[in-house]
C-alpha cells in the first residue's frame, strides 16, 4: 500500500536514508507492495504451474515411456522415437501433408492478406462496409465453416460444382472428395477466413507516413514503385510476425483437417495432419506415451523453424529504429 | 518595354496558365473517378466472393431435401419451417445453452483472473516483472499439444472427463494472451492519473479497480470478447473433455455428429450451422470497433 508518506519524503530523511543502505533496502521493500503483486500474479502462477511448466515436464518424461492412462508409465528410453522414425508410416504422411500445406498456404495466406489489406486503403468512401464484409469469414465458428464448405463443395449435392459445370469446366474436382484437391479445398477454406491477418496489415498499411509517399512522388516514383521500396519494405516486420505465427500455427493445424476428414471418410489420409496424428495416438490408440514424445517432436521442429525464420529476417526485415520489438 | 505590354504579357501567360492548370486538373479528376470505380469494382467482387459461402448456407438452409440434392440455386418453395425442426429434430436448443454456459463462465474467468496481473505487469515497478512478462510471452508461443497430455491426465485423475470443468477452470488461471492484450493498453494510461489517485490516498487495489480499470474499458471487453468467441468457437476442448456425455455436448460436437441422427435432412446442417453463425455476426456488428482495436493491438485472434 502506498500512503501519502512515500511519496512526501523530506529531503533529510532521504538523506539518512542514503547513508544507511540497510535502511534504503528497507524502504525499498515498503514501496514495492509485495503483497498486492504476489496477490495479483498468483492466478497466472498458479495456472503457469499446474497448465504448463508441470505438464511440460511430464510430458517430456512421458515420452520416453510407455503409457495408456490406466497402467503407469513405463521407461523405454528412446523407443518412442525409433518407432516414429522408422515403423510408423502414417508419422512421415503427416509430416508430409503439414509440410506440403504449410509449404503453400502460408505464402499464399500472405500474399492474398497483403492484397485485400492494401486494395481496402485505397477507397475513400465505403472502407468500413468492406473490411467489415472481409472480416465476418474469420468470426465464423471454425465447425461451422468447415461443415459448410464440405457441402457447398461436394460434387453431388454442393452448388459449387453446379457453377462450375455451368461455365462449361466438364470435370469439376472432387474437391474433399478427391485426395488430390482435398488439401487445395482447406486452402480455400483457409483464405476465406482471413480477416485477422487482413486487419493487420490494413493497420501496418495506414501506419506508413504520408510524408514517405509525398517524398516518393517528388523523386518520380510510379505506383508499382511506391509500394516496392516504401510500401513493403515497412511492412515487413509485420509479414515477418505473421509469417512466424503461421508456422507456428499450421502445424497445430488440427479442427478444419479433422471435421473435413470426419465428413468425407478421408481413407487416403490426404487430410491427416500431424495434429491429427498425436490426437489421434493419444485419444484413440490412448498411447499417451508415444503422442507425447510427438508433441515434442512438434514443439523441436516449430523451434527450428522459428530460429530459421528469425536468422533469416536480417535479410528482408526492415525496422524503423533498429531494434526486434518495434 | 512599358508597363501595359508587360501586365498585359503577365495576365496571358497567367490565363494561359490556369488554362492547363484546368486541364491538368480535370484530367486529374477524371482519372481518380476511373480508378474509384475500378477500385470499387474489385471491391465489390471480392465482397462477393467473400460473402458467397454464407449466402448458399442459407439459400441450401431454406430448401427441403429435394430441392437440395436437385442442387436448386434458389429455395421454391422457403421452407422457414427448418428453422424451427433444427429445434425439434436436434437437441439444438440445449447444444445452445451448453455452449453458452461454457462461454460466458470463460469469459468471466478469464477477465477476472487476467486484469490483476496486466495491471501488476504494466502500472507497478518490481524486480522480476520483465521475466515474468517474457515467460508469458513464451507461454503463447508454446504449442498446445505438449502440455496437453498431462492436463489430461490431471482432469482425468481428479474424475473431471466428461465434464464442463476442464474447460471453465483453466480460464479462471489466467490467459497469456489476455494479460498480453491488457498490458499493451494498460501501459498506454499516463502514469500521473495512478500517482494522483496514490496521493490522494488510494491503496494499490484501489489504483486498479476505481482509476484503471474503467479507463481501460475498451481493452476489458475485447479480451471478454475474445475470451467469449474463442470458448464458443472451440472445437477442440470439448472434443477431448465433453464427447463420452452426450448431455454435455456444444454446438461444435453437435455438429459434426449431426449426419449420424438419421431422421435429419443433409441440408438441415446448413440450417444448424447458419443459426450456429447468426450469433457471433450480431455479436461482431455490435462490437466491431472493439474487435478490430483488439486485433490490431496484439496481432493475434484471440
Amino acid at each position: 500500500m502506498m500512503s501519502i508518506g512515500s511519496v512526501l519524503v523530506s529531503p533529510r530523511r532521504k538523506a539518512r536514508a542514503r547513508n544507511n543502505s540497510k535502511r534504503l533496502k528497507a524502504r525499498a521493500k515498503l514501496r514495492t507492495p509485495w503483497l498486492f503483486i504476489s496477490l495479483c500474479m498468483s492466478p497466472w502462477v498458479l495456472g503457469f504451474l499446474f497448465f504448463t511448466a508441470y505438464p511440460m515436464v511430464a510430458s517430456f518424461y512421458e515420452s520416453f515411456t510407455r503409457f495408456d492412462l490406466i497402467n503407469s508409465p513405463t521407461w523405454i528410453g528412446l523407443g518412442n522415437f525409433r518407432r516414429m522414425f522408422f515403423h510408423d508410416s502414417l508419422f512421415w504422411t503427416s509430416i508430409r501433408n503439414t509440410f506440403w500445406i504449410s509449404a503453400i498456404s502460408i505464402p499464399l495466406r500472405i500474399c492474398f492478406a497483403l492484397f485485400t489489406a492494401w486494395i481496402l486503403t485505397k477507397p475513400k468512401r465505403g472502407r468500413t462496409i468492406y473490411r467489415t464484409i472481409f472480416f465476418i469469414p474469420a468470426m465464423v465458428p471454425t465447425v461451422a465453416a468447415t461443415m459448410s464448405f464440405t457441402y457447398i463443395f461436394n460434387p453431388a449435392v454442393g452448388p459449387i460444382n453446379k457453377f462450375l459445370e455451368s461455365f462449361g469446366i466438364k470435370n469439376p474436382p472432387l474437391w474433399f472428395m478427391d485426395p488430390r484437391w482435398s488439401k487445395w479445398a482447406l486452402i480455400i477454406l483457409g483464405l476465406w477466413g482471413i480477416g485477422d491477418t487482413m486487419i493487420i496489415y490494413l493497420a501496418g498499411f495506414l501506419d506508413v507516413p504520408k510524408s514517405l509517399y509525398e517524398a516518393a512522388d517528388l523523386e518520380g516514383a510510379n505506383a508499382w514503385q511506391q509500394f516496392r521500396y516504401v510500401t513493403l519494405p515497412l511492412m515487413t516486420p509485420v509479414i515477418f510476425f505473421s509469417a512466424v505465427t503461421g508456422i507456428i500455427g499450421s502445424f497445430q493445424y488440427f479442427t478444419e483437417a479433422y471435421v473435413a476428414a470426419g465428413q468425407v471418410l478421408d481413407y487416403s489420409h490426404s487430410m491427416y495432419f500431424y495434429a491429427t496424428h498425436i490426437y489421434n495416438e493419444a485419444f484413440a490408440n490412448y498411447q499417451m506415451g508415444y503422442a507425447s514424445a510427438l508433441a515434442w517432436i512438434l514443439l523441436v521442429i516449430t523451434l527450428a523453424c522459428t530460429f530459421i525464420m528469425l536468422r533469416t529476417q536480417r535479410r528482408w526485415v526492415h525496422y524503423p529504429n533498429g531494434s526486434l520489438f518495434k | 518595354m512599358n508597363k501595359t505590354s508587360s501586365s498585359t504579357n503577365l495576365s496571358a501567360i497567367s490565363r494561359d496558365w490556369s488554362a492547363e492548370a484546368r486541364k491538368a486538373k480535370f484530367q486529374k479528376r477524371r482519372r481518380r473517378i476511373l480508378f474509384g470505380i475500378a477500385n470499387h469494382s474489385v471491391l465489390v467482387a471480392m465482397s462477393a466472393v467473400f460473402l458467397m459461402p454464407l449466402f448458399l448456407i442459407v439459400v441450401i438452409s431454406l430448401m427441403d431435401f429435394q430441392q437440395a440434392s436437385r442442387r436448386a440455386l434458389w429455395p421454391h418453395p422457403f421452407i422457414w419451417h427448418n428453422y424451427l425442426e433444427v429445434f425439434q429434430a436436434v437437441p439444438f436448443l440445449h447444444w445452445t445453452l451448453n455452449t453458452l454456459f461454457v462461454s460466458v463462465l470463460t469469459m468471466i474467468g478469464t477477465v477476472v483472473s487476467s486484469v490483476p496481473p496486466a495491471y501488476v505487469l504494466s502500472r507497478l515497478n518490481w524486480k522480476g516483472r520483465q521475466t515474468s512478462f517474457i515467460i508469458i510471452l513464451a507461454t503463447m508461443m508454446l504449442p498446445g499439444q505438449v502440455t496437453m497430455i498431462p492436463v489430461y491426465v490431471i482432469f482425468s485423475r481428479l474424475h473431471w472427463i466428461p465434464s464442463f470443468l476442464p474447460l471453465i477452470v483453466p480460464a479462471f488461471f489466467s490467459s497469456a494472451f489476455s494479460i498480453f492484450l491488457l498490458r499493451q493498453f494498460f501501459t498506454t494510461i499516463p502514469d500521473e492519473i495512478s500517482d494522483a489517485a496514490r496521493i490522494d490516498g488510494c491503496n494499490e487495489w484501489q489504483v486498479m479497480m476505481r482509476i484503471v480499470v474503467p479507463l481501460a474499458k475498451p481493452a476489458i471487453s475485447a479480451v471478454g470478447l475474445f475470451a467469449f468467441l474463442g470458448a464458443w468457437n472451440d472445437f477442440f476442448g470439448p472434443l477431448l473433455y465433453l464427447v463420452e456425455n452426450k448431455n454435455l455436448w456444444t454446438l461444435g460436437i453437435g455438429l459434426t455428429q449431426f449426419q449420424g441422427i438419421h431422421h435429419v435432412d443433409k441440408n438441415m446442417l446448413m440450417t444448424a450451422s447458419a443459426l450456429f453463425m447468426l450469433p457471433v455476426i450480431i455479436i461482431f456488428f455490435f462490437s466491431q470497433k472493439v474487435f478490430i482495436e483488439g486485433v490490431t493491438l496484439t496481432g493475434v485472434k484471440g
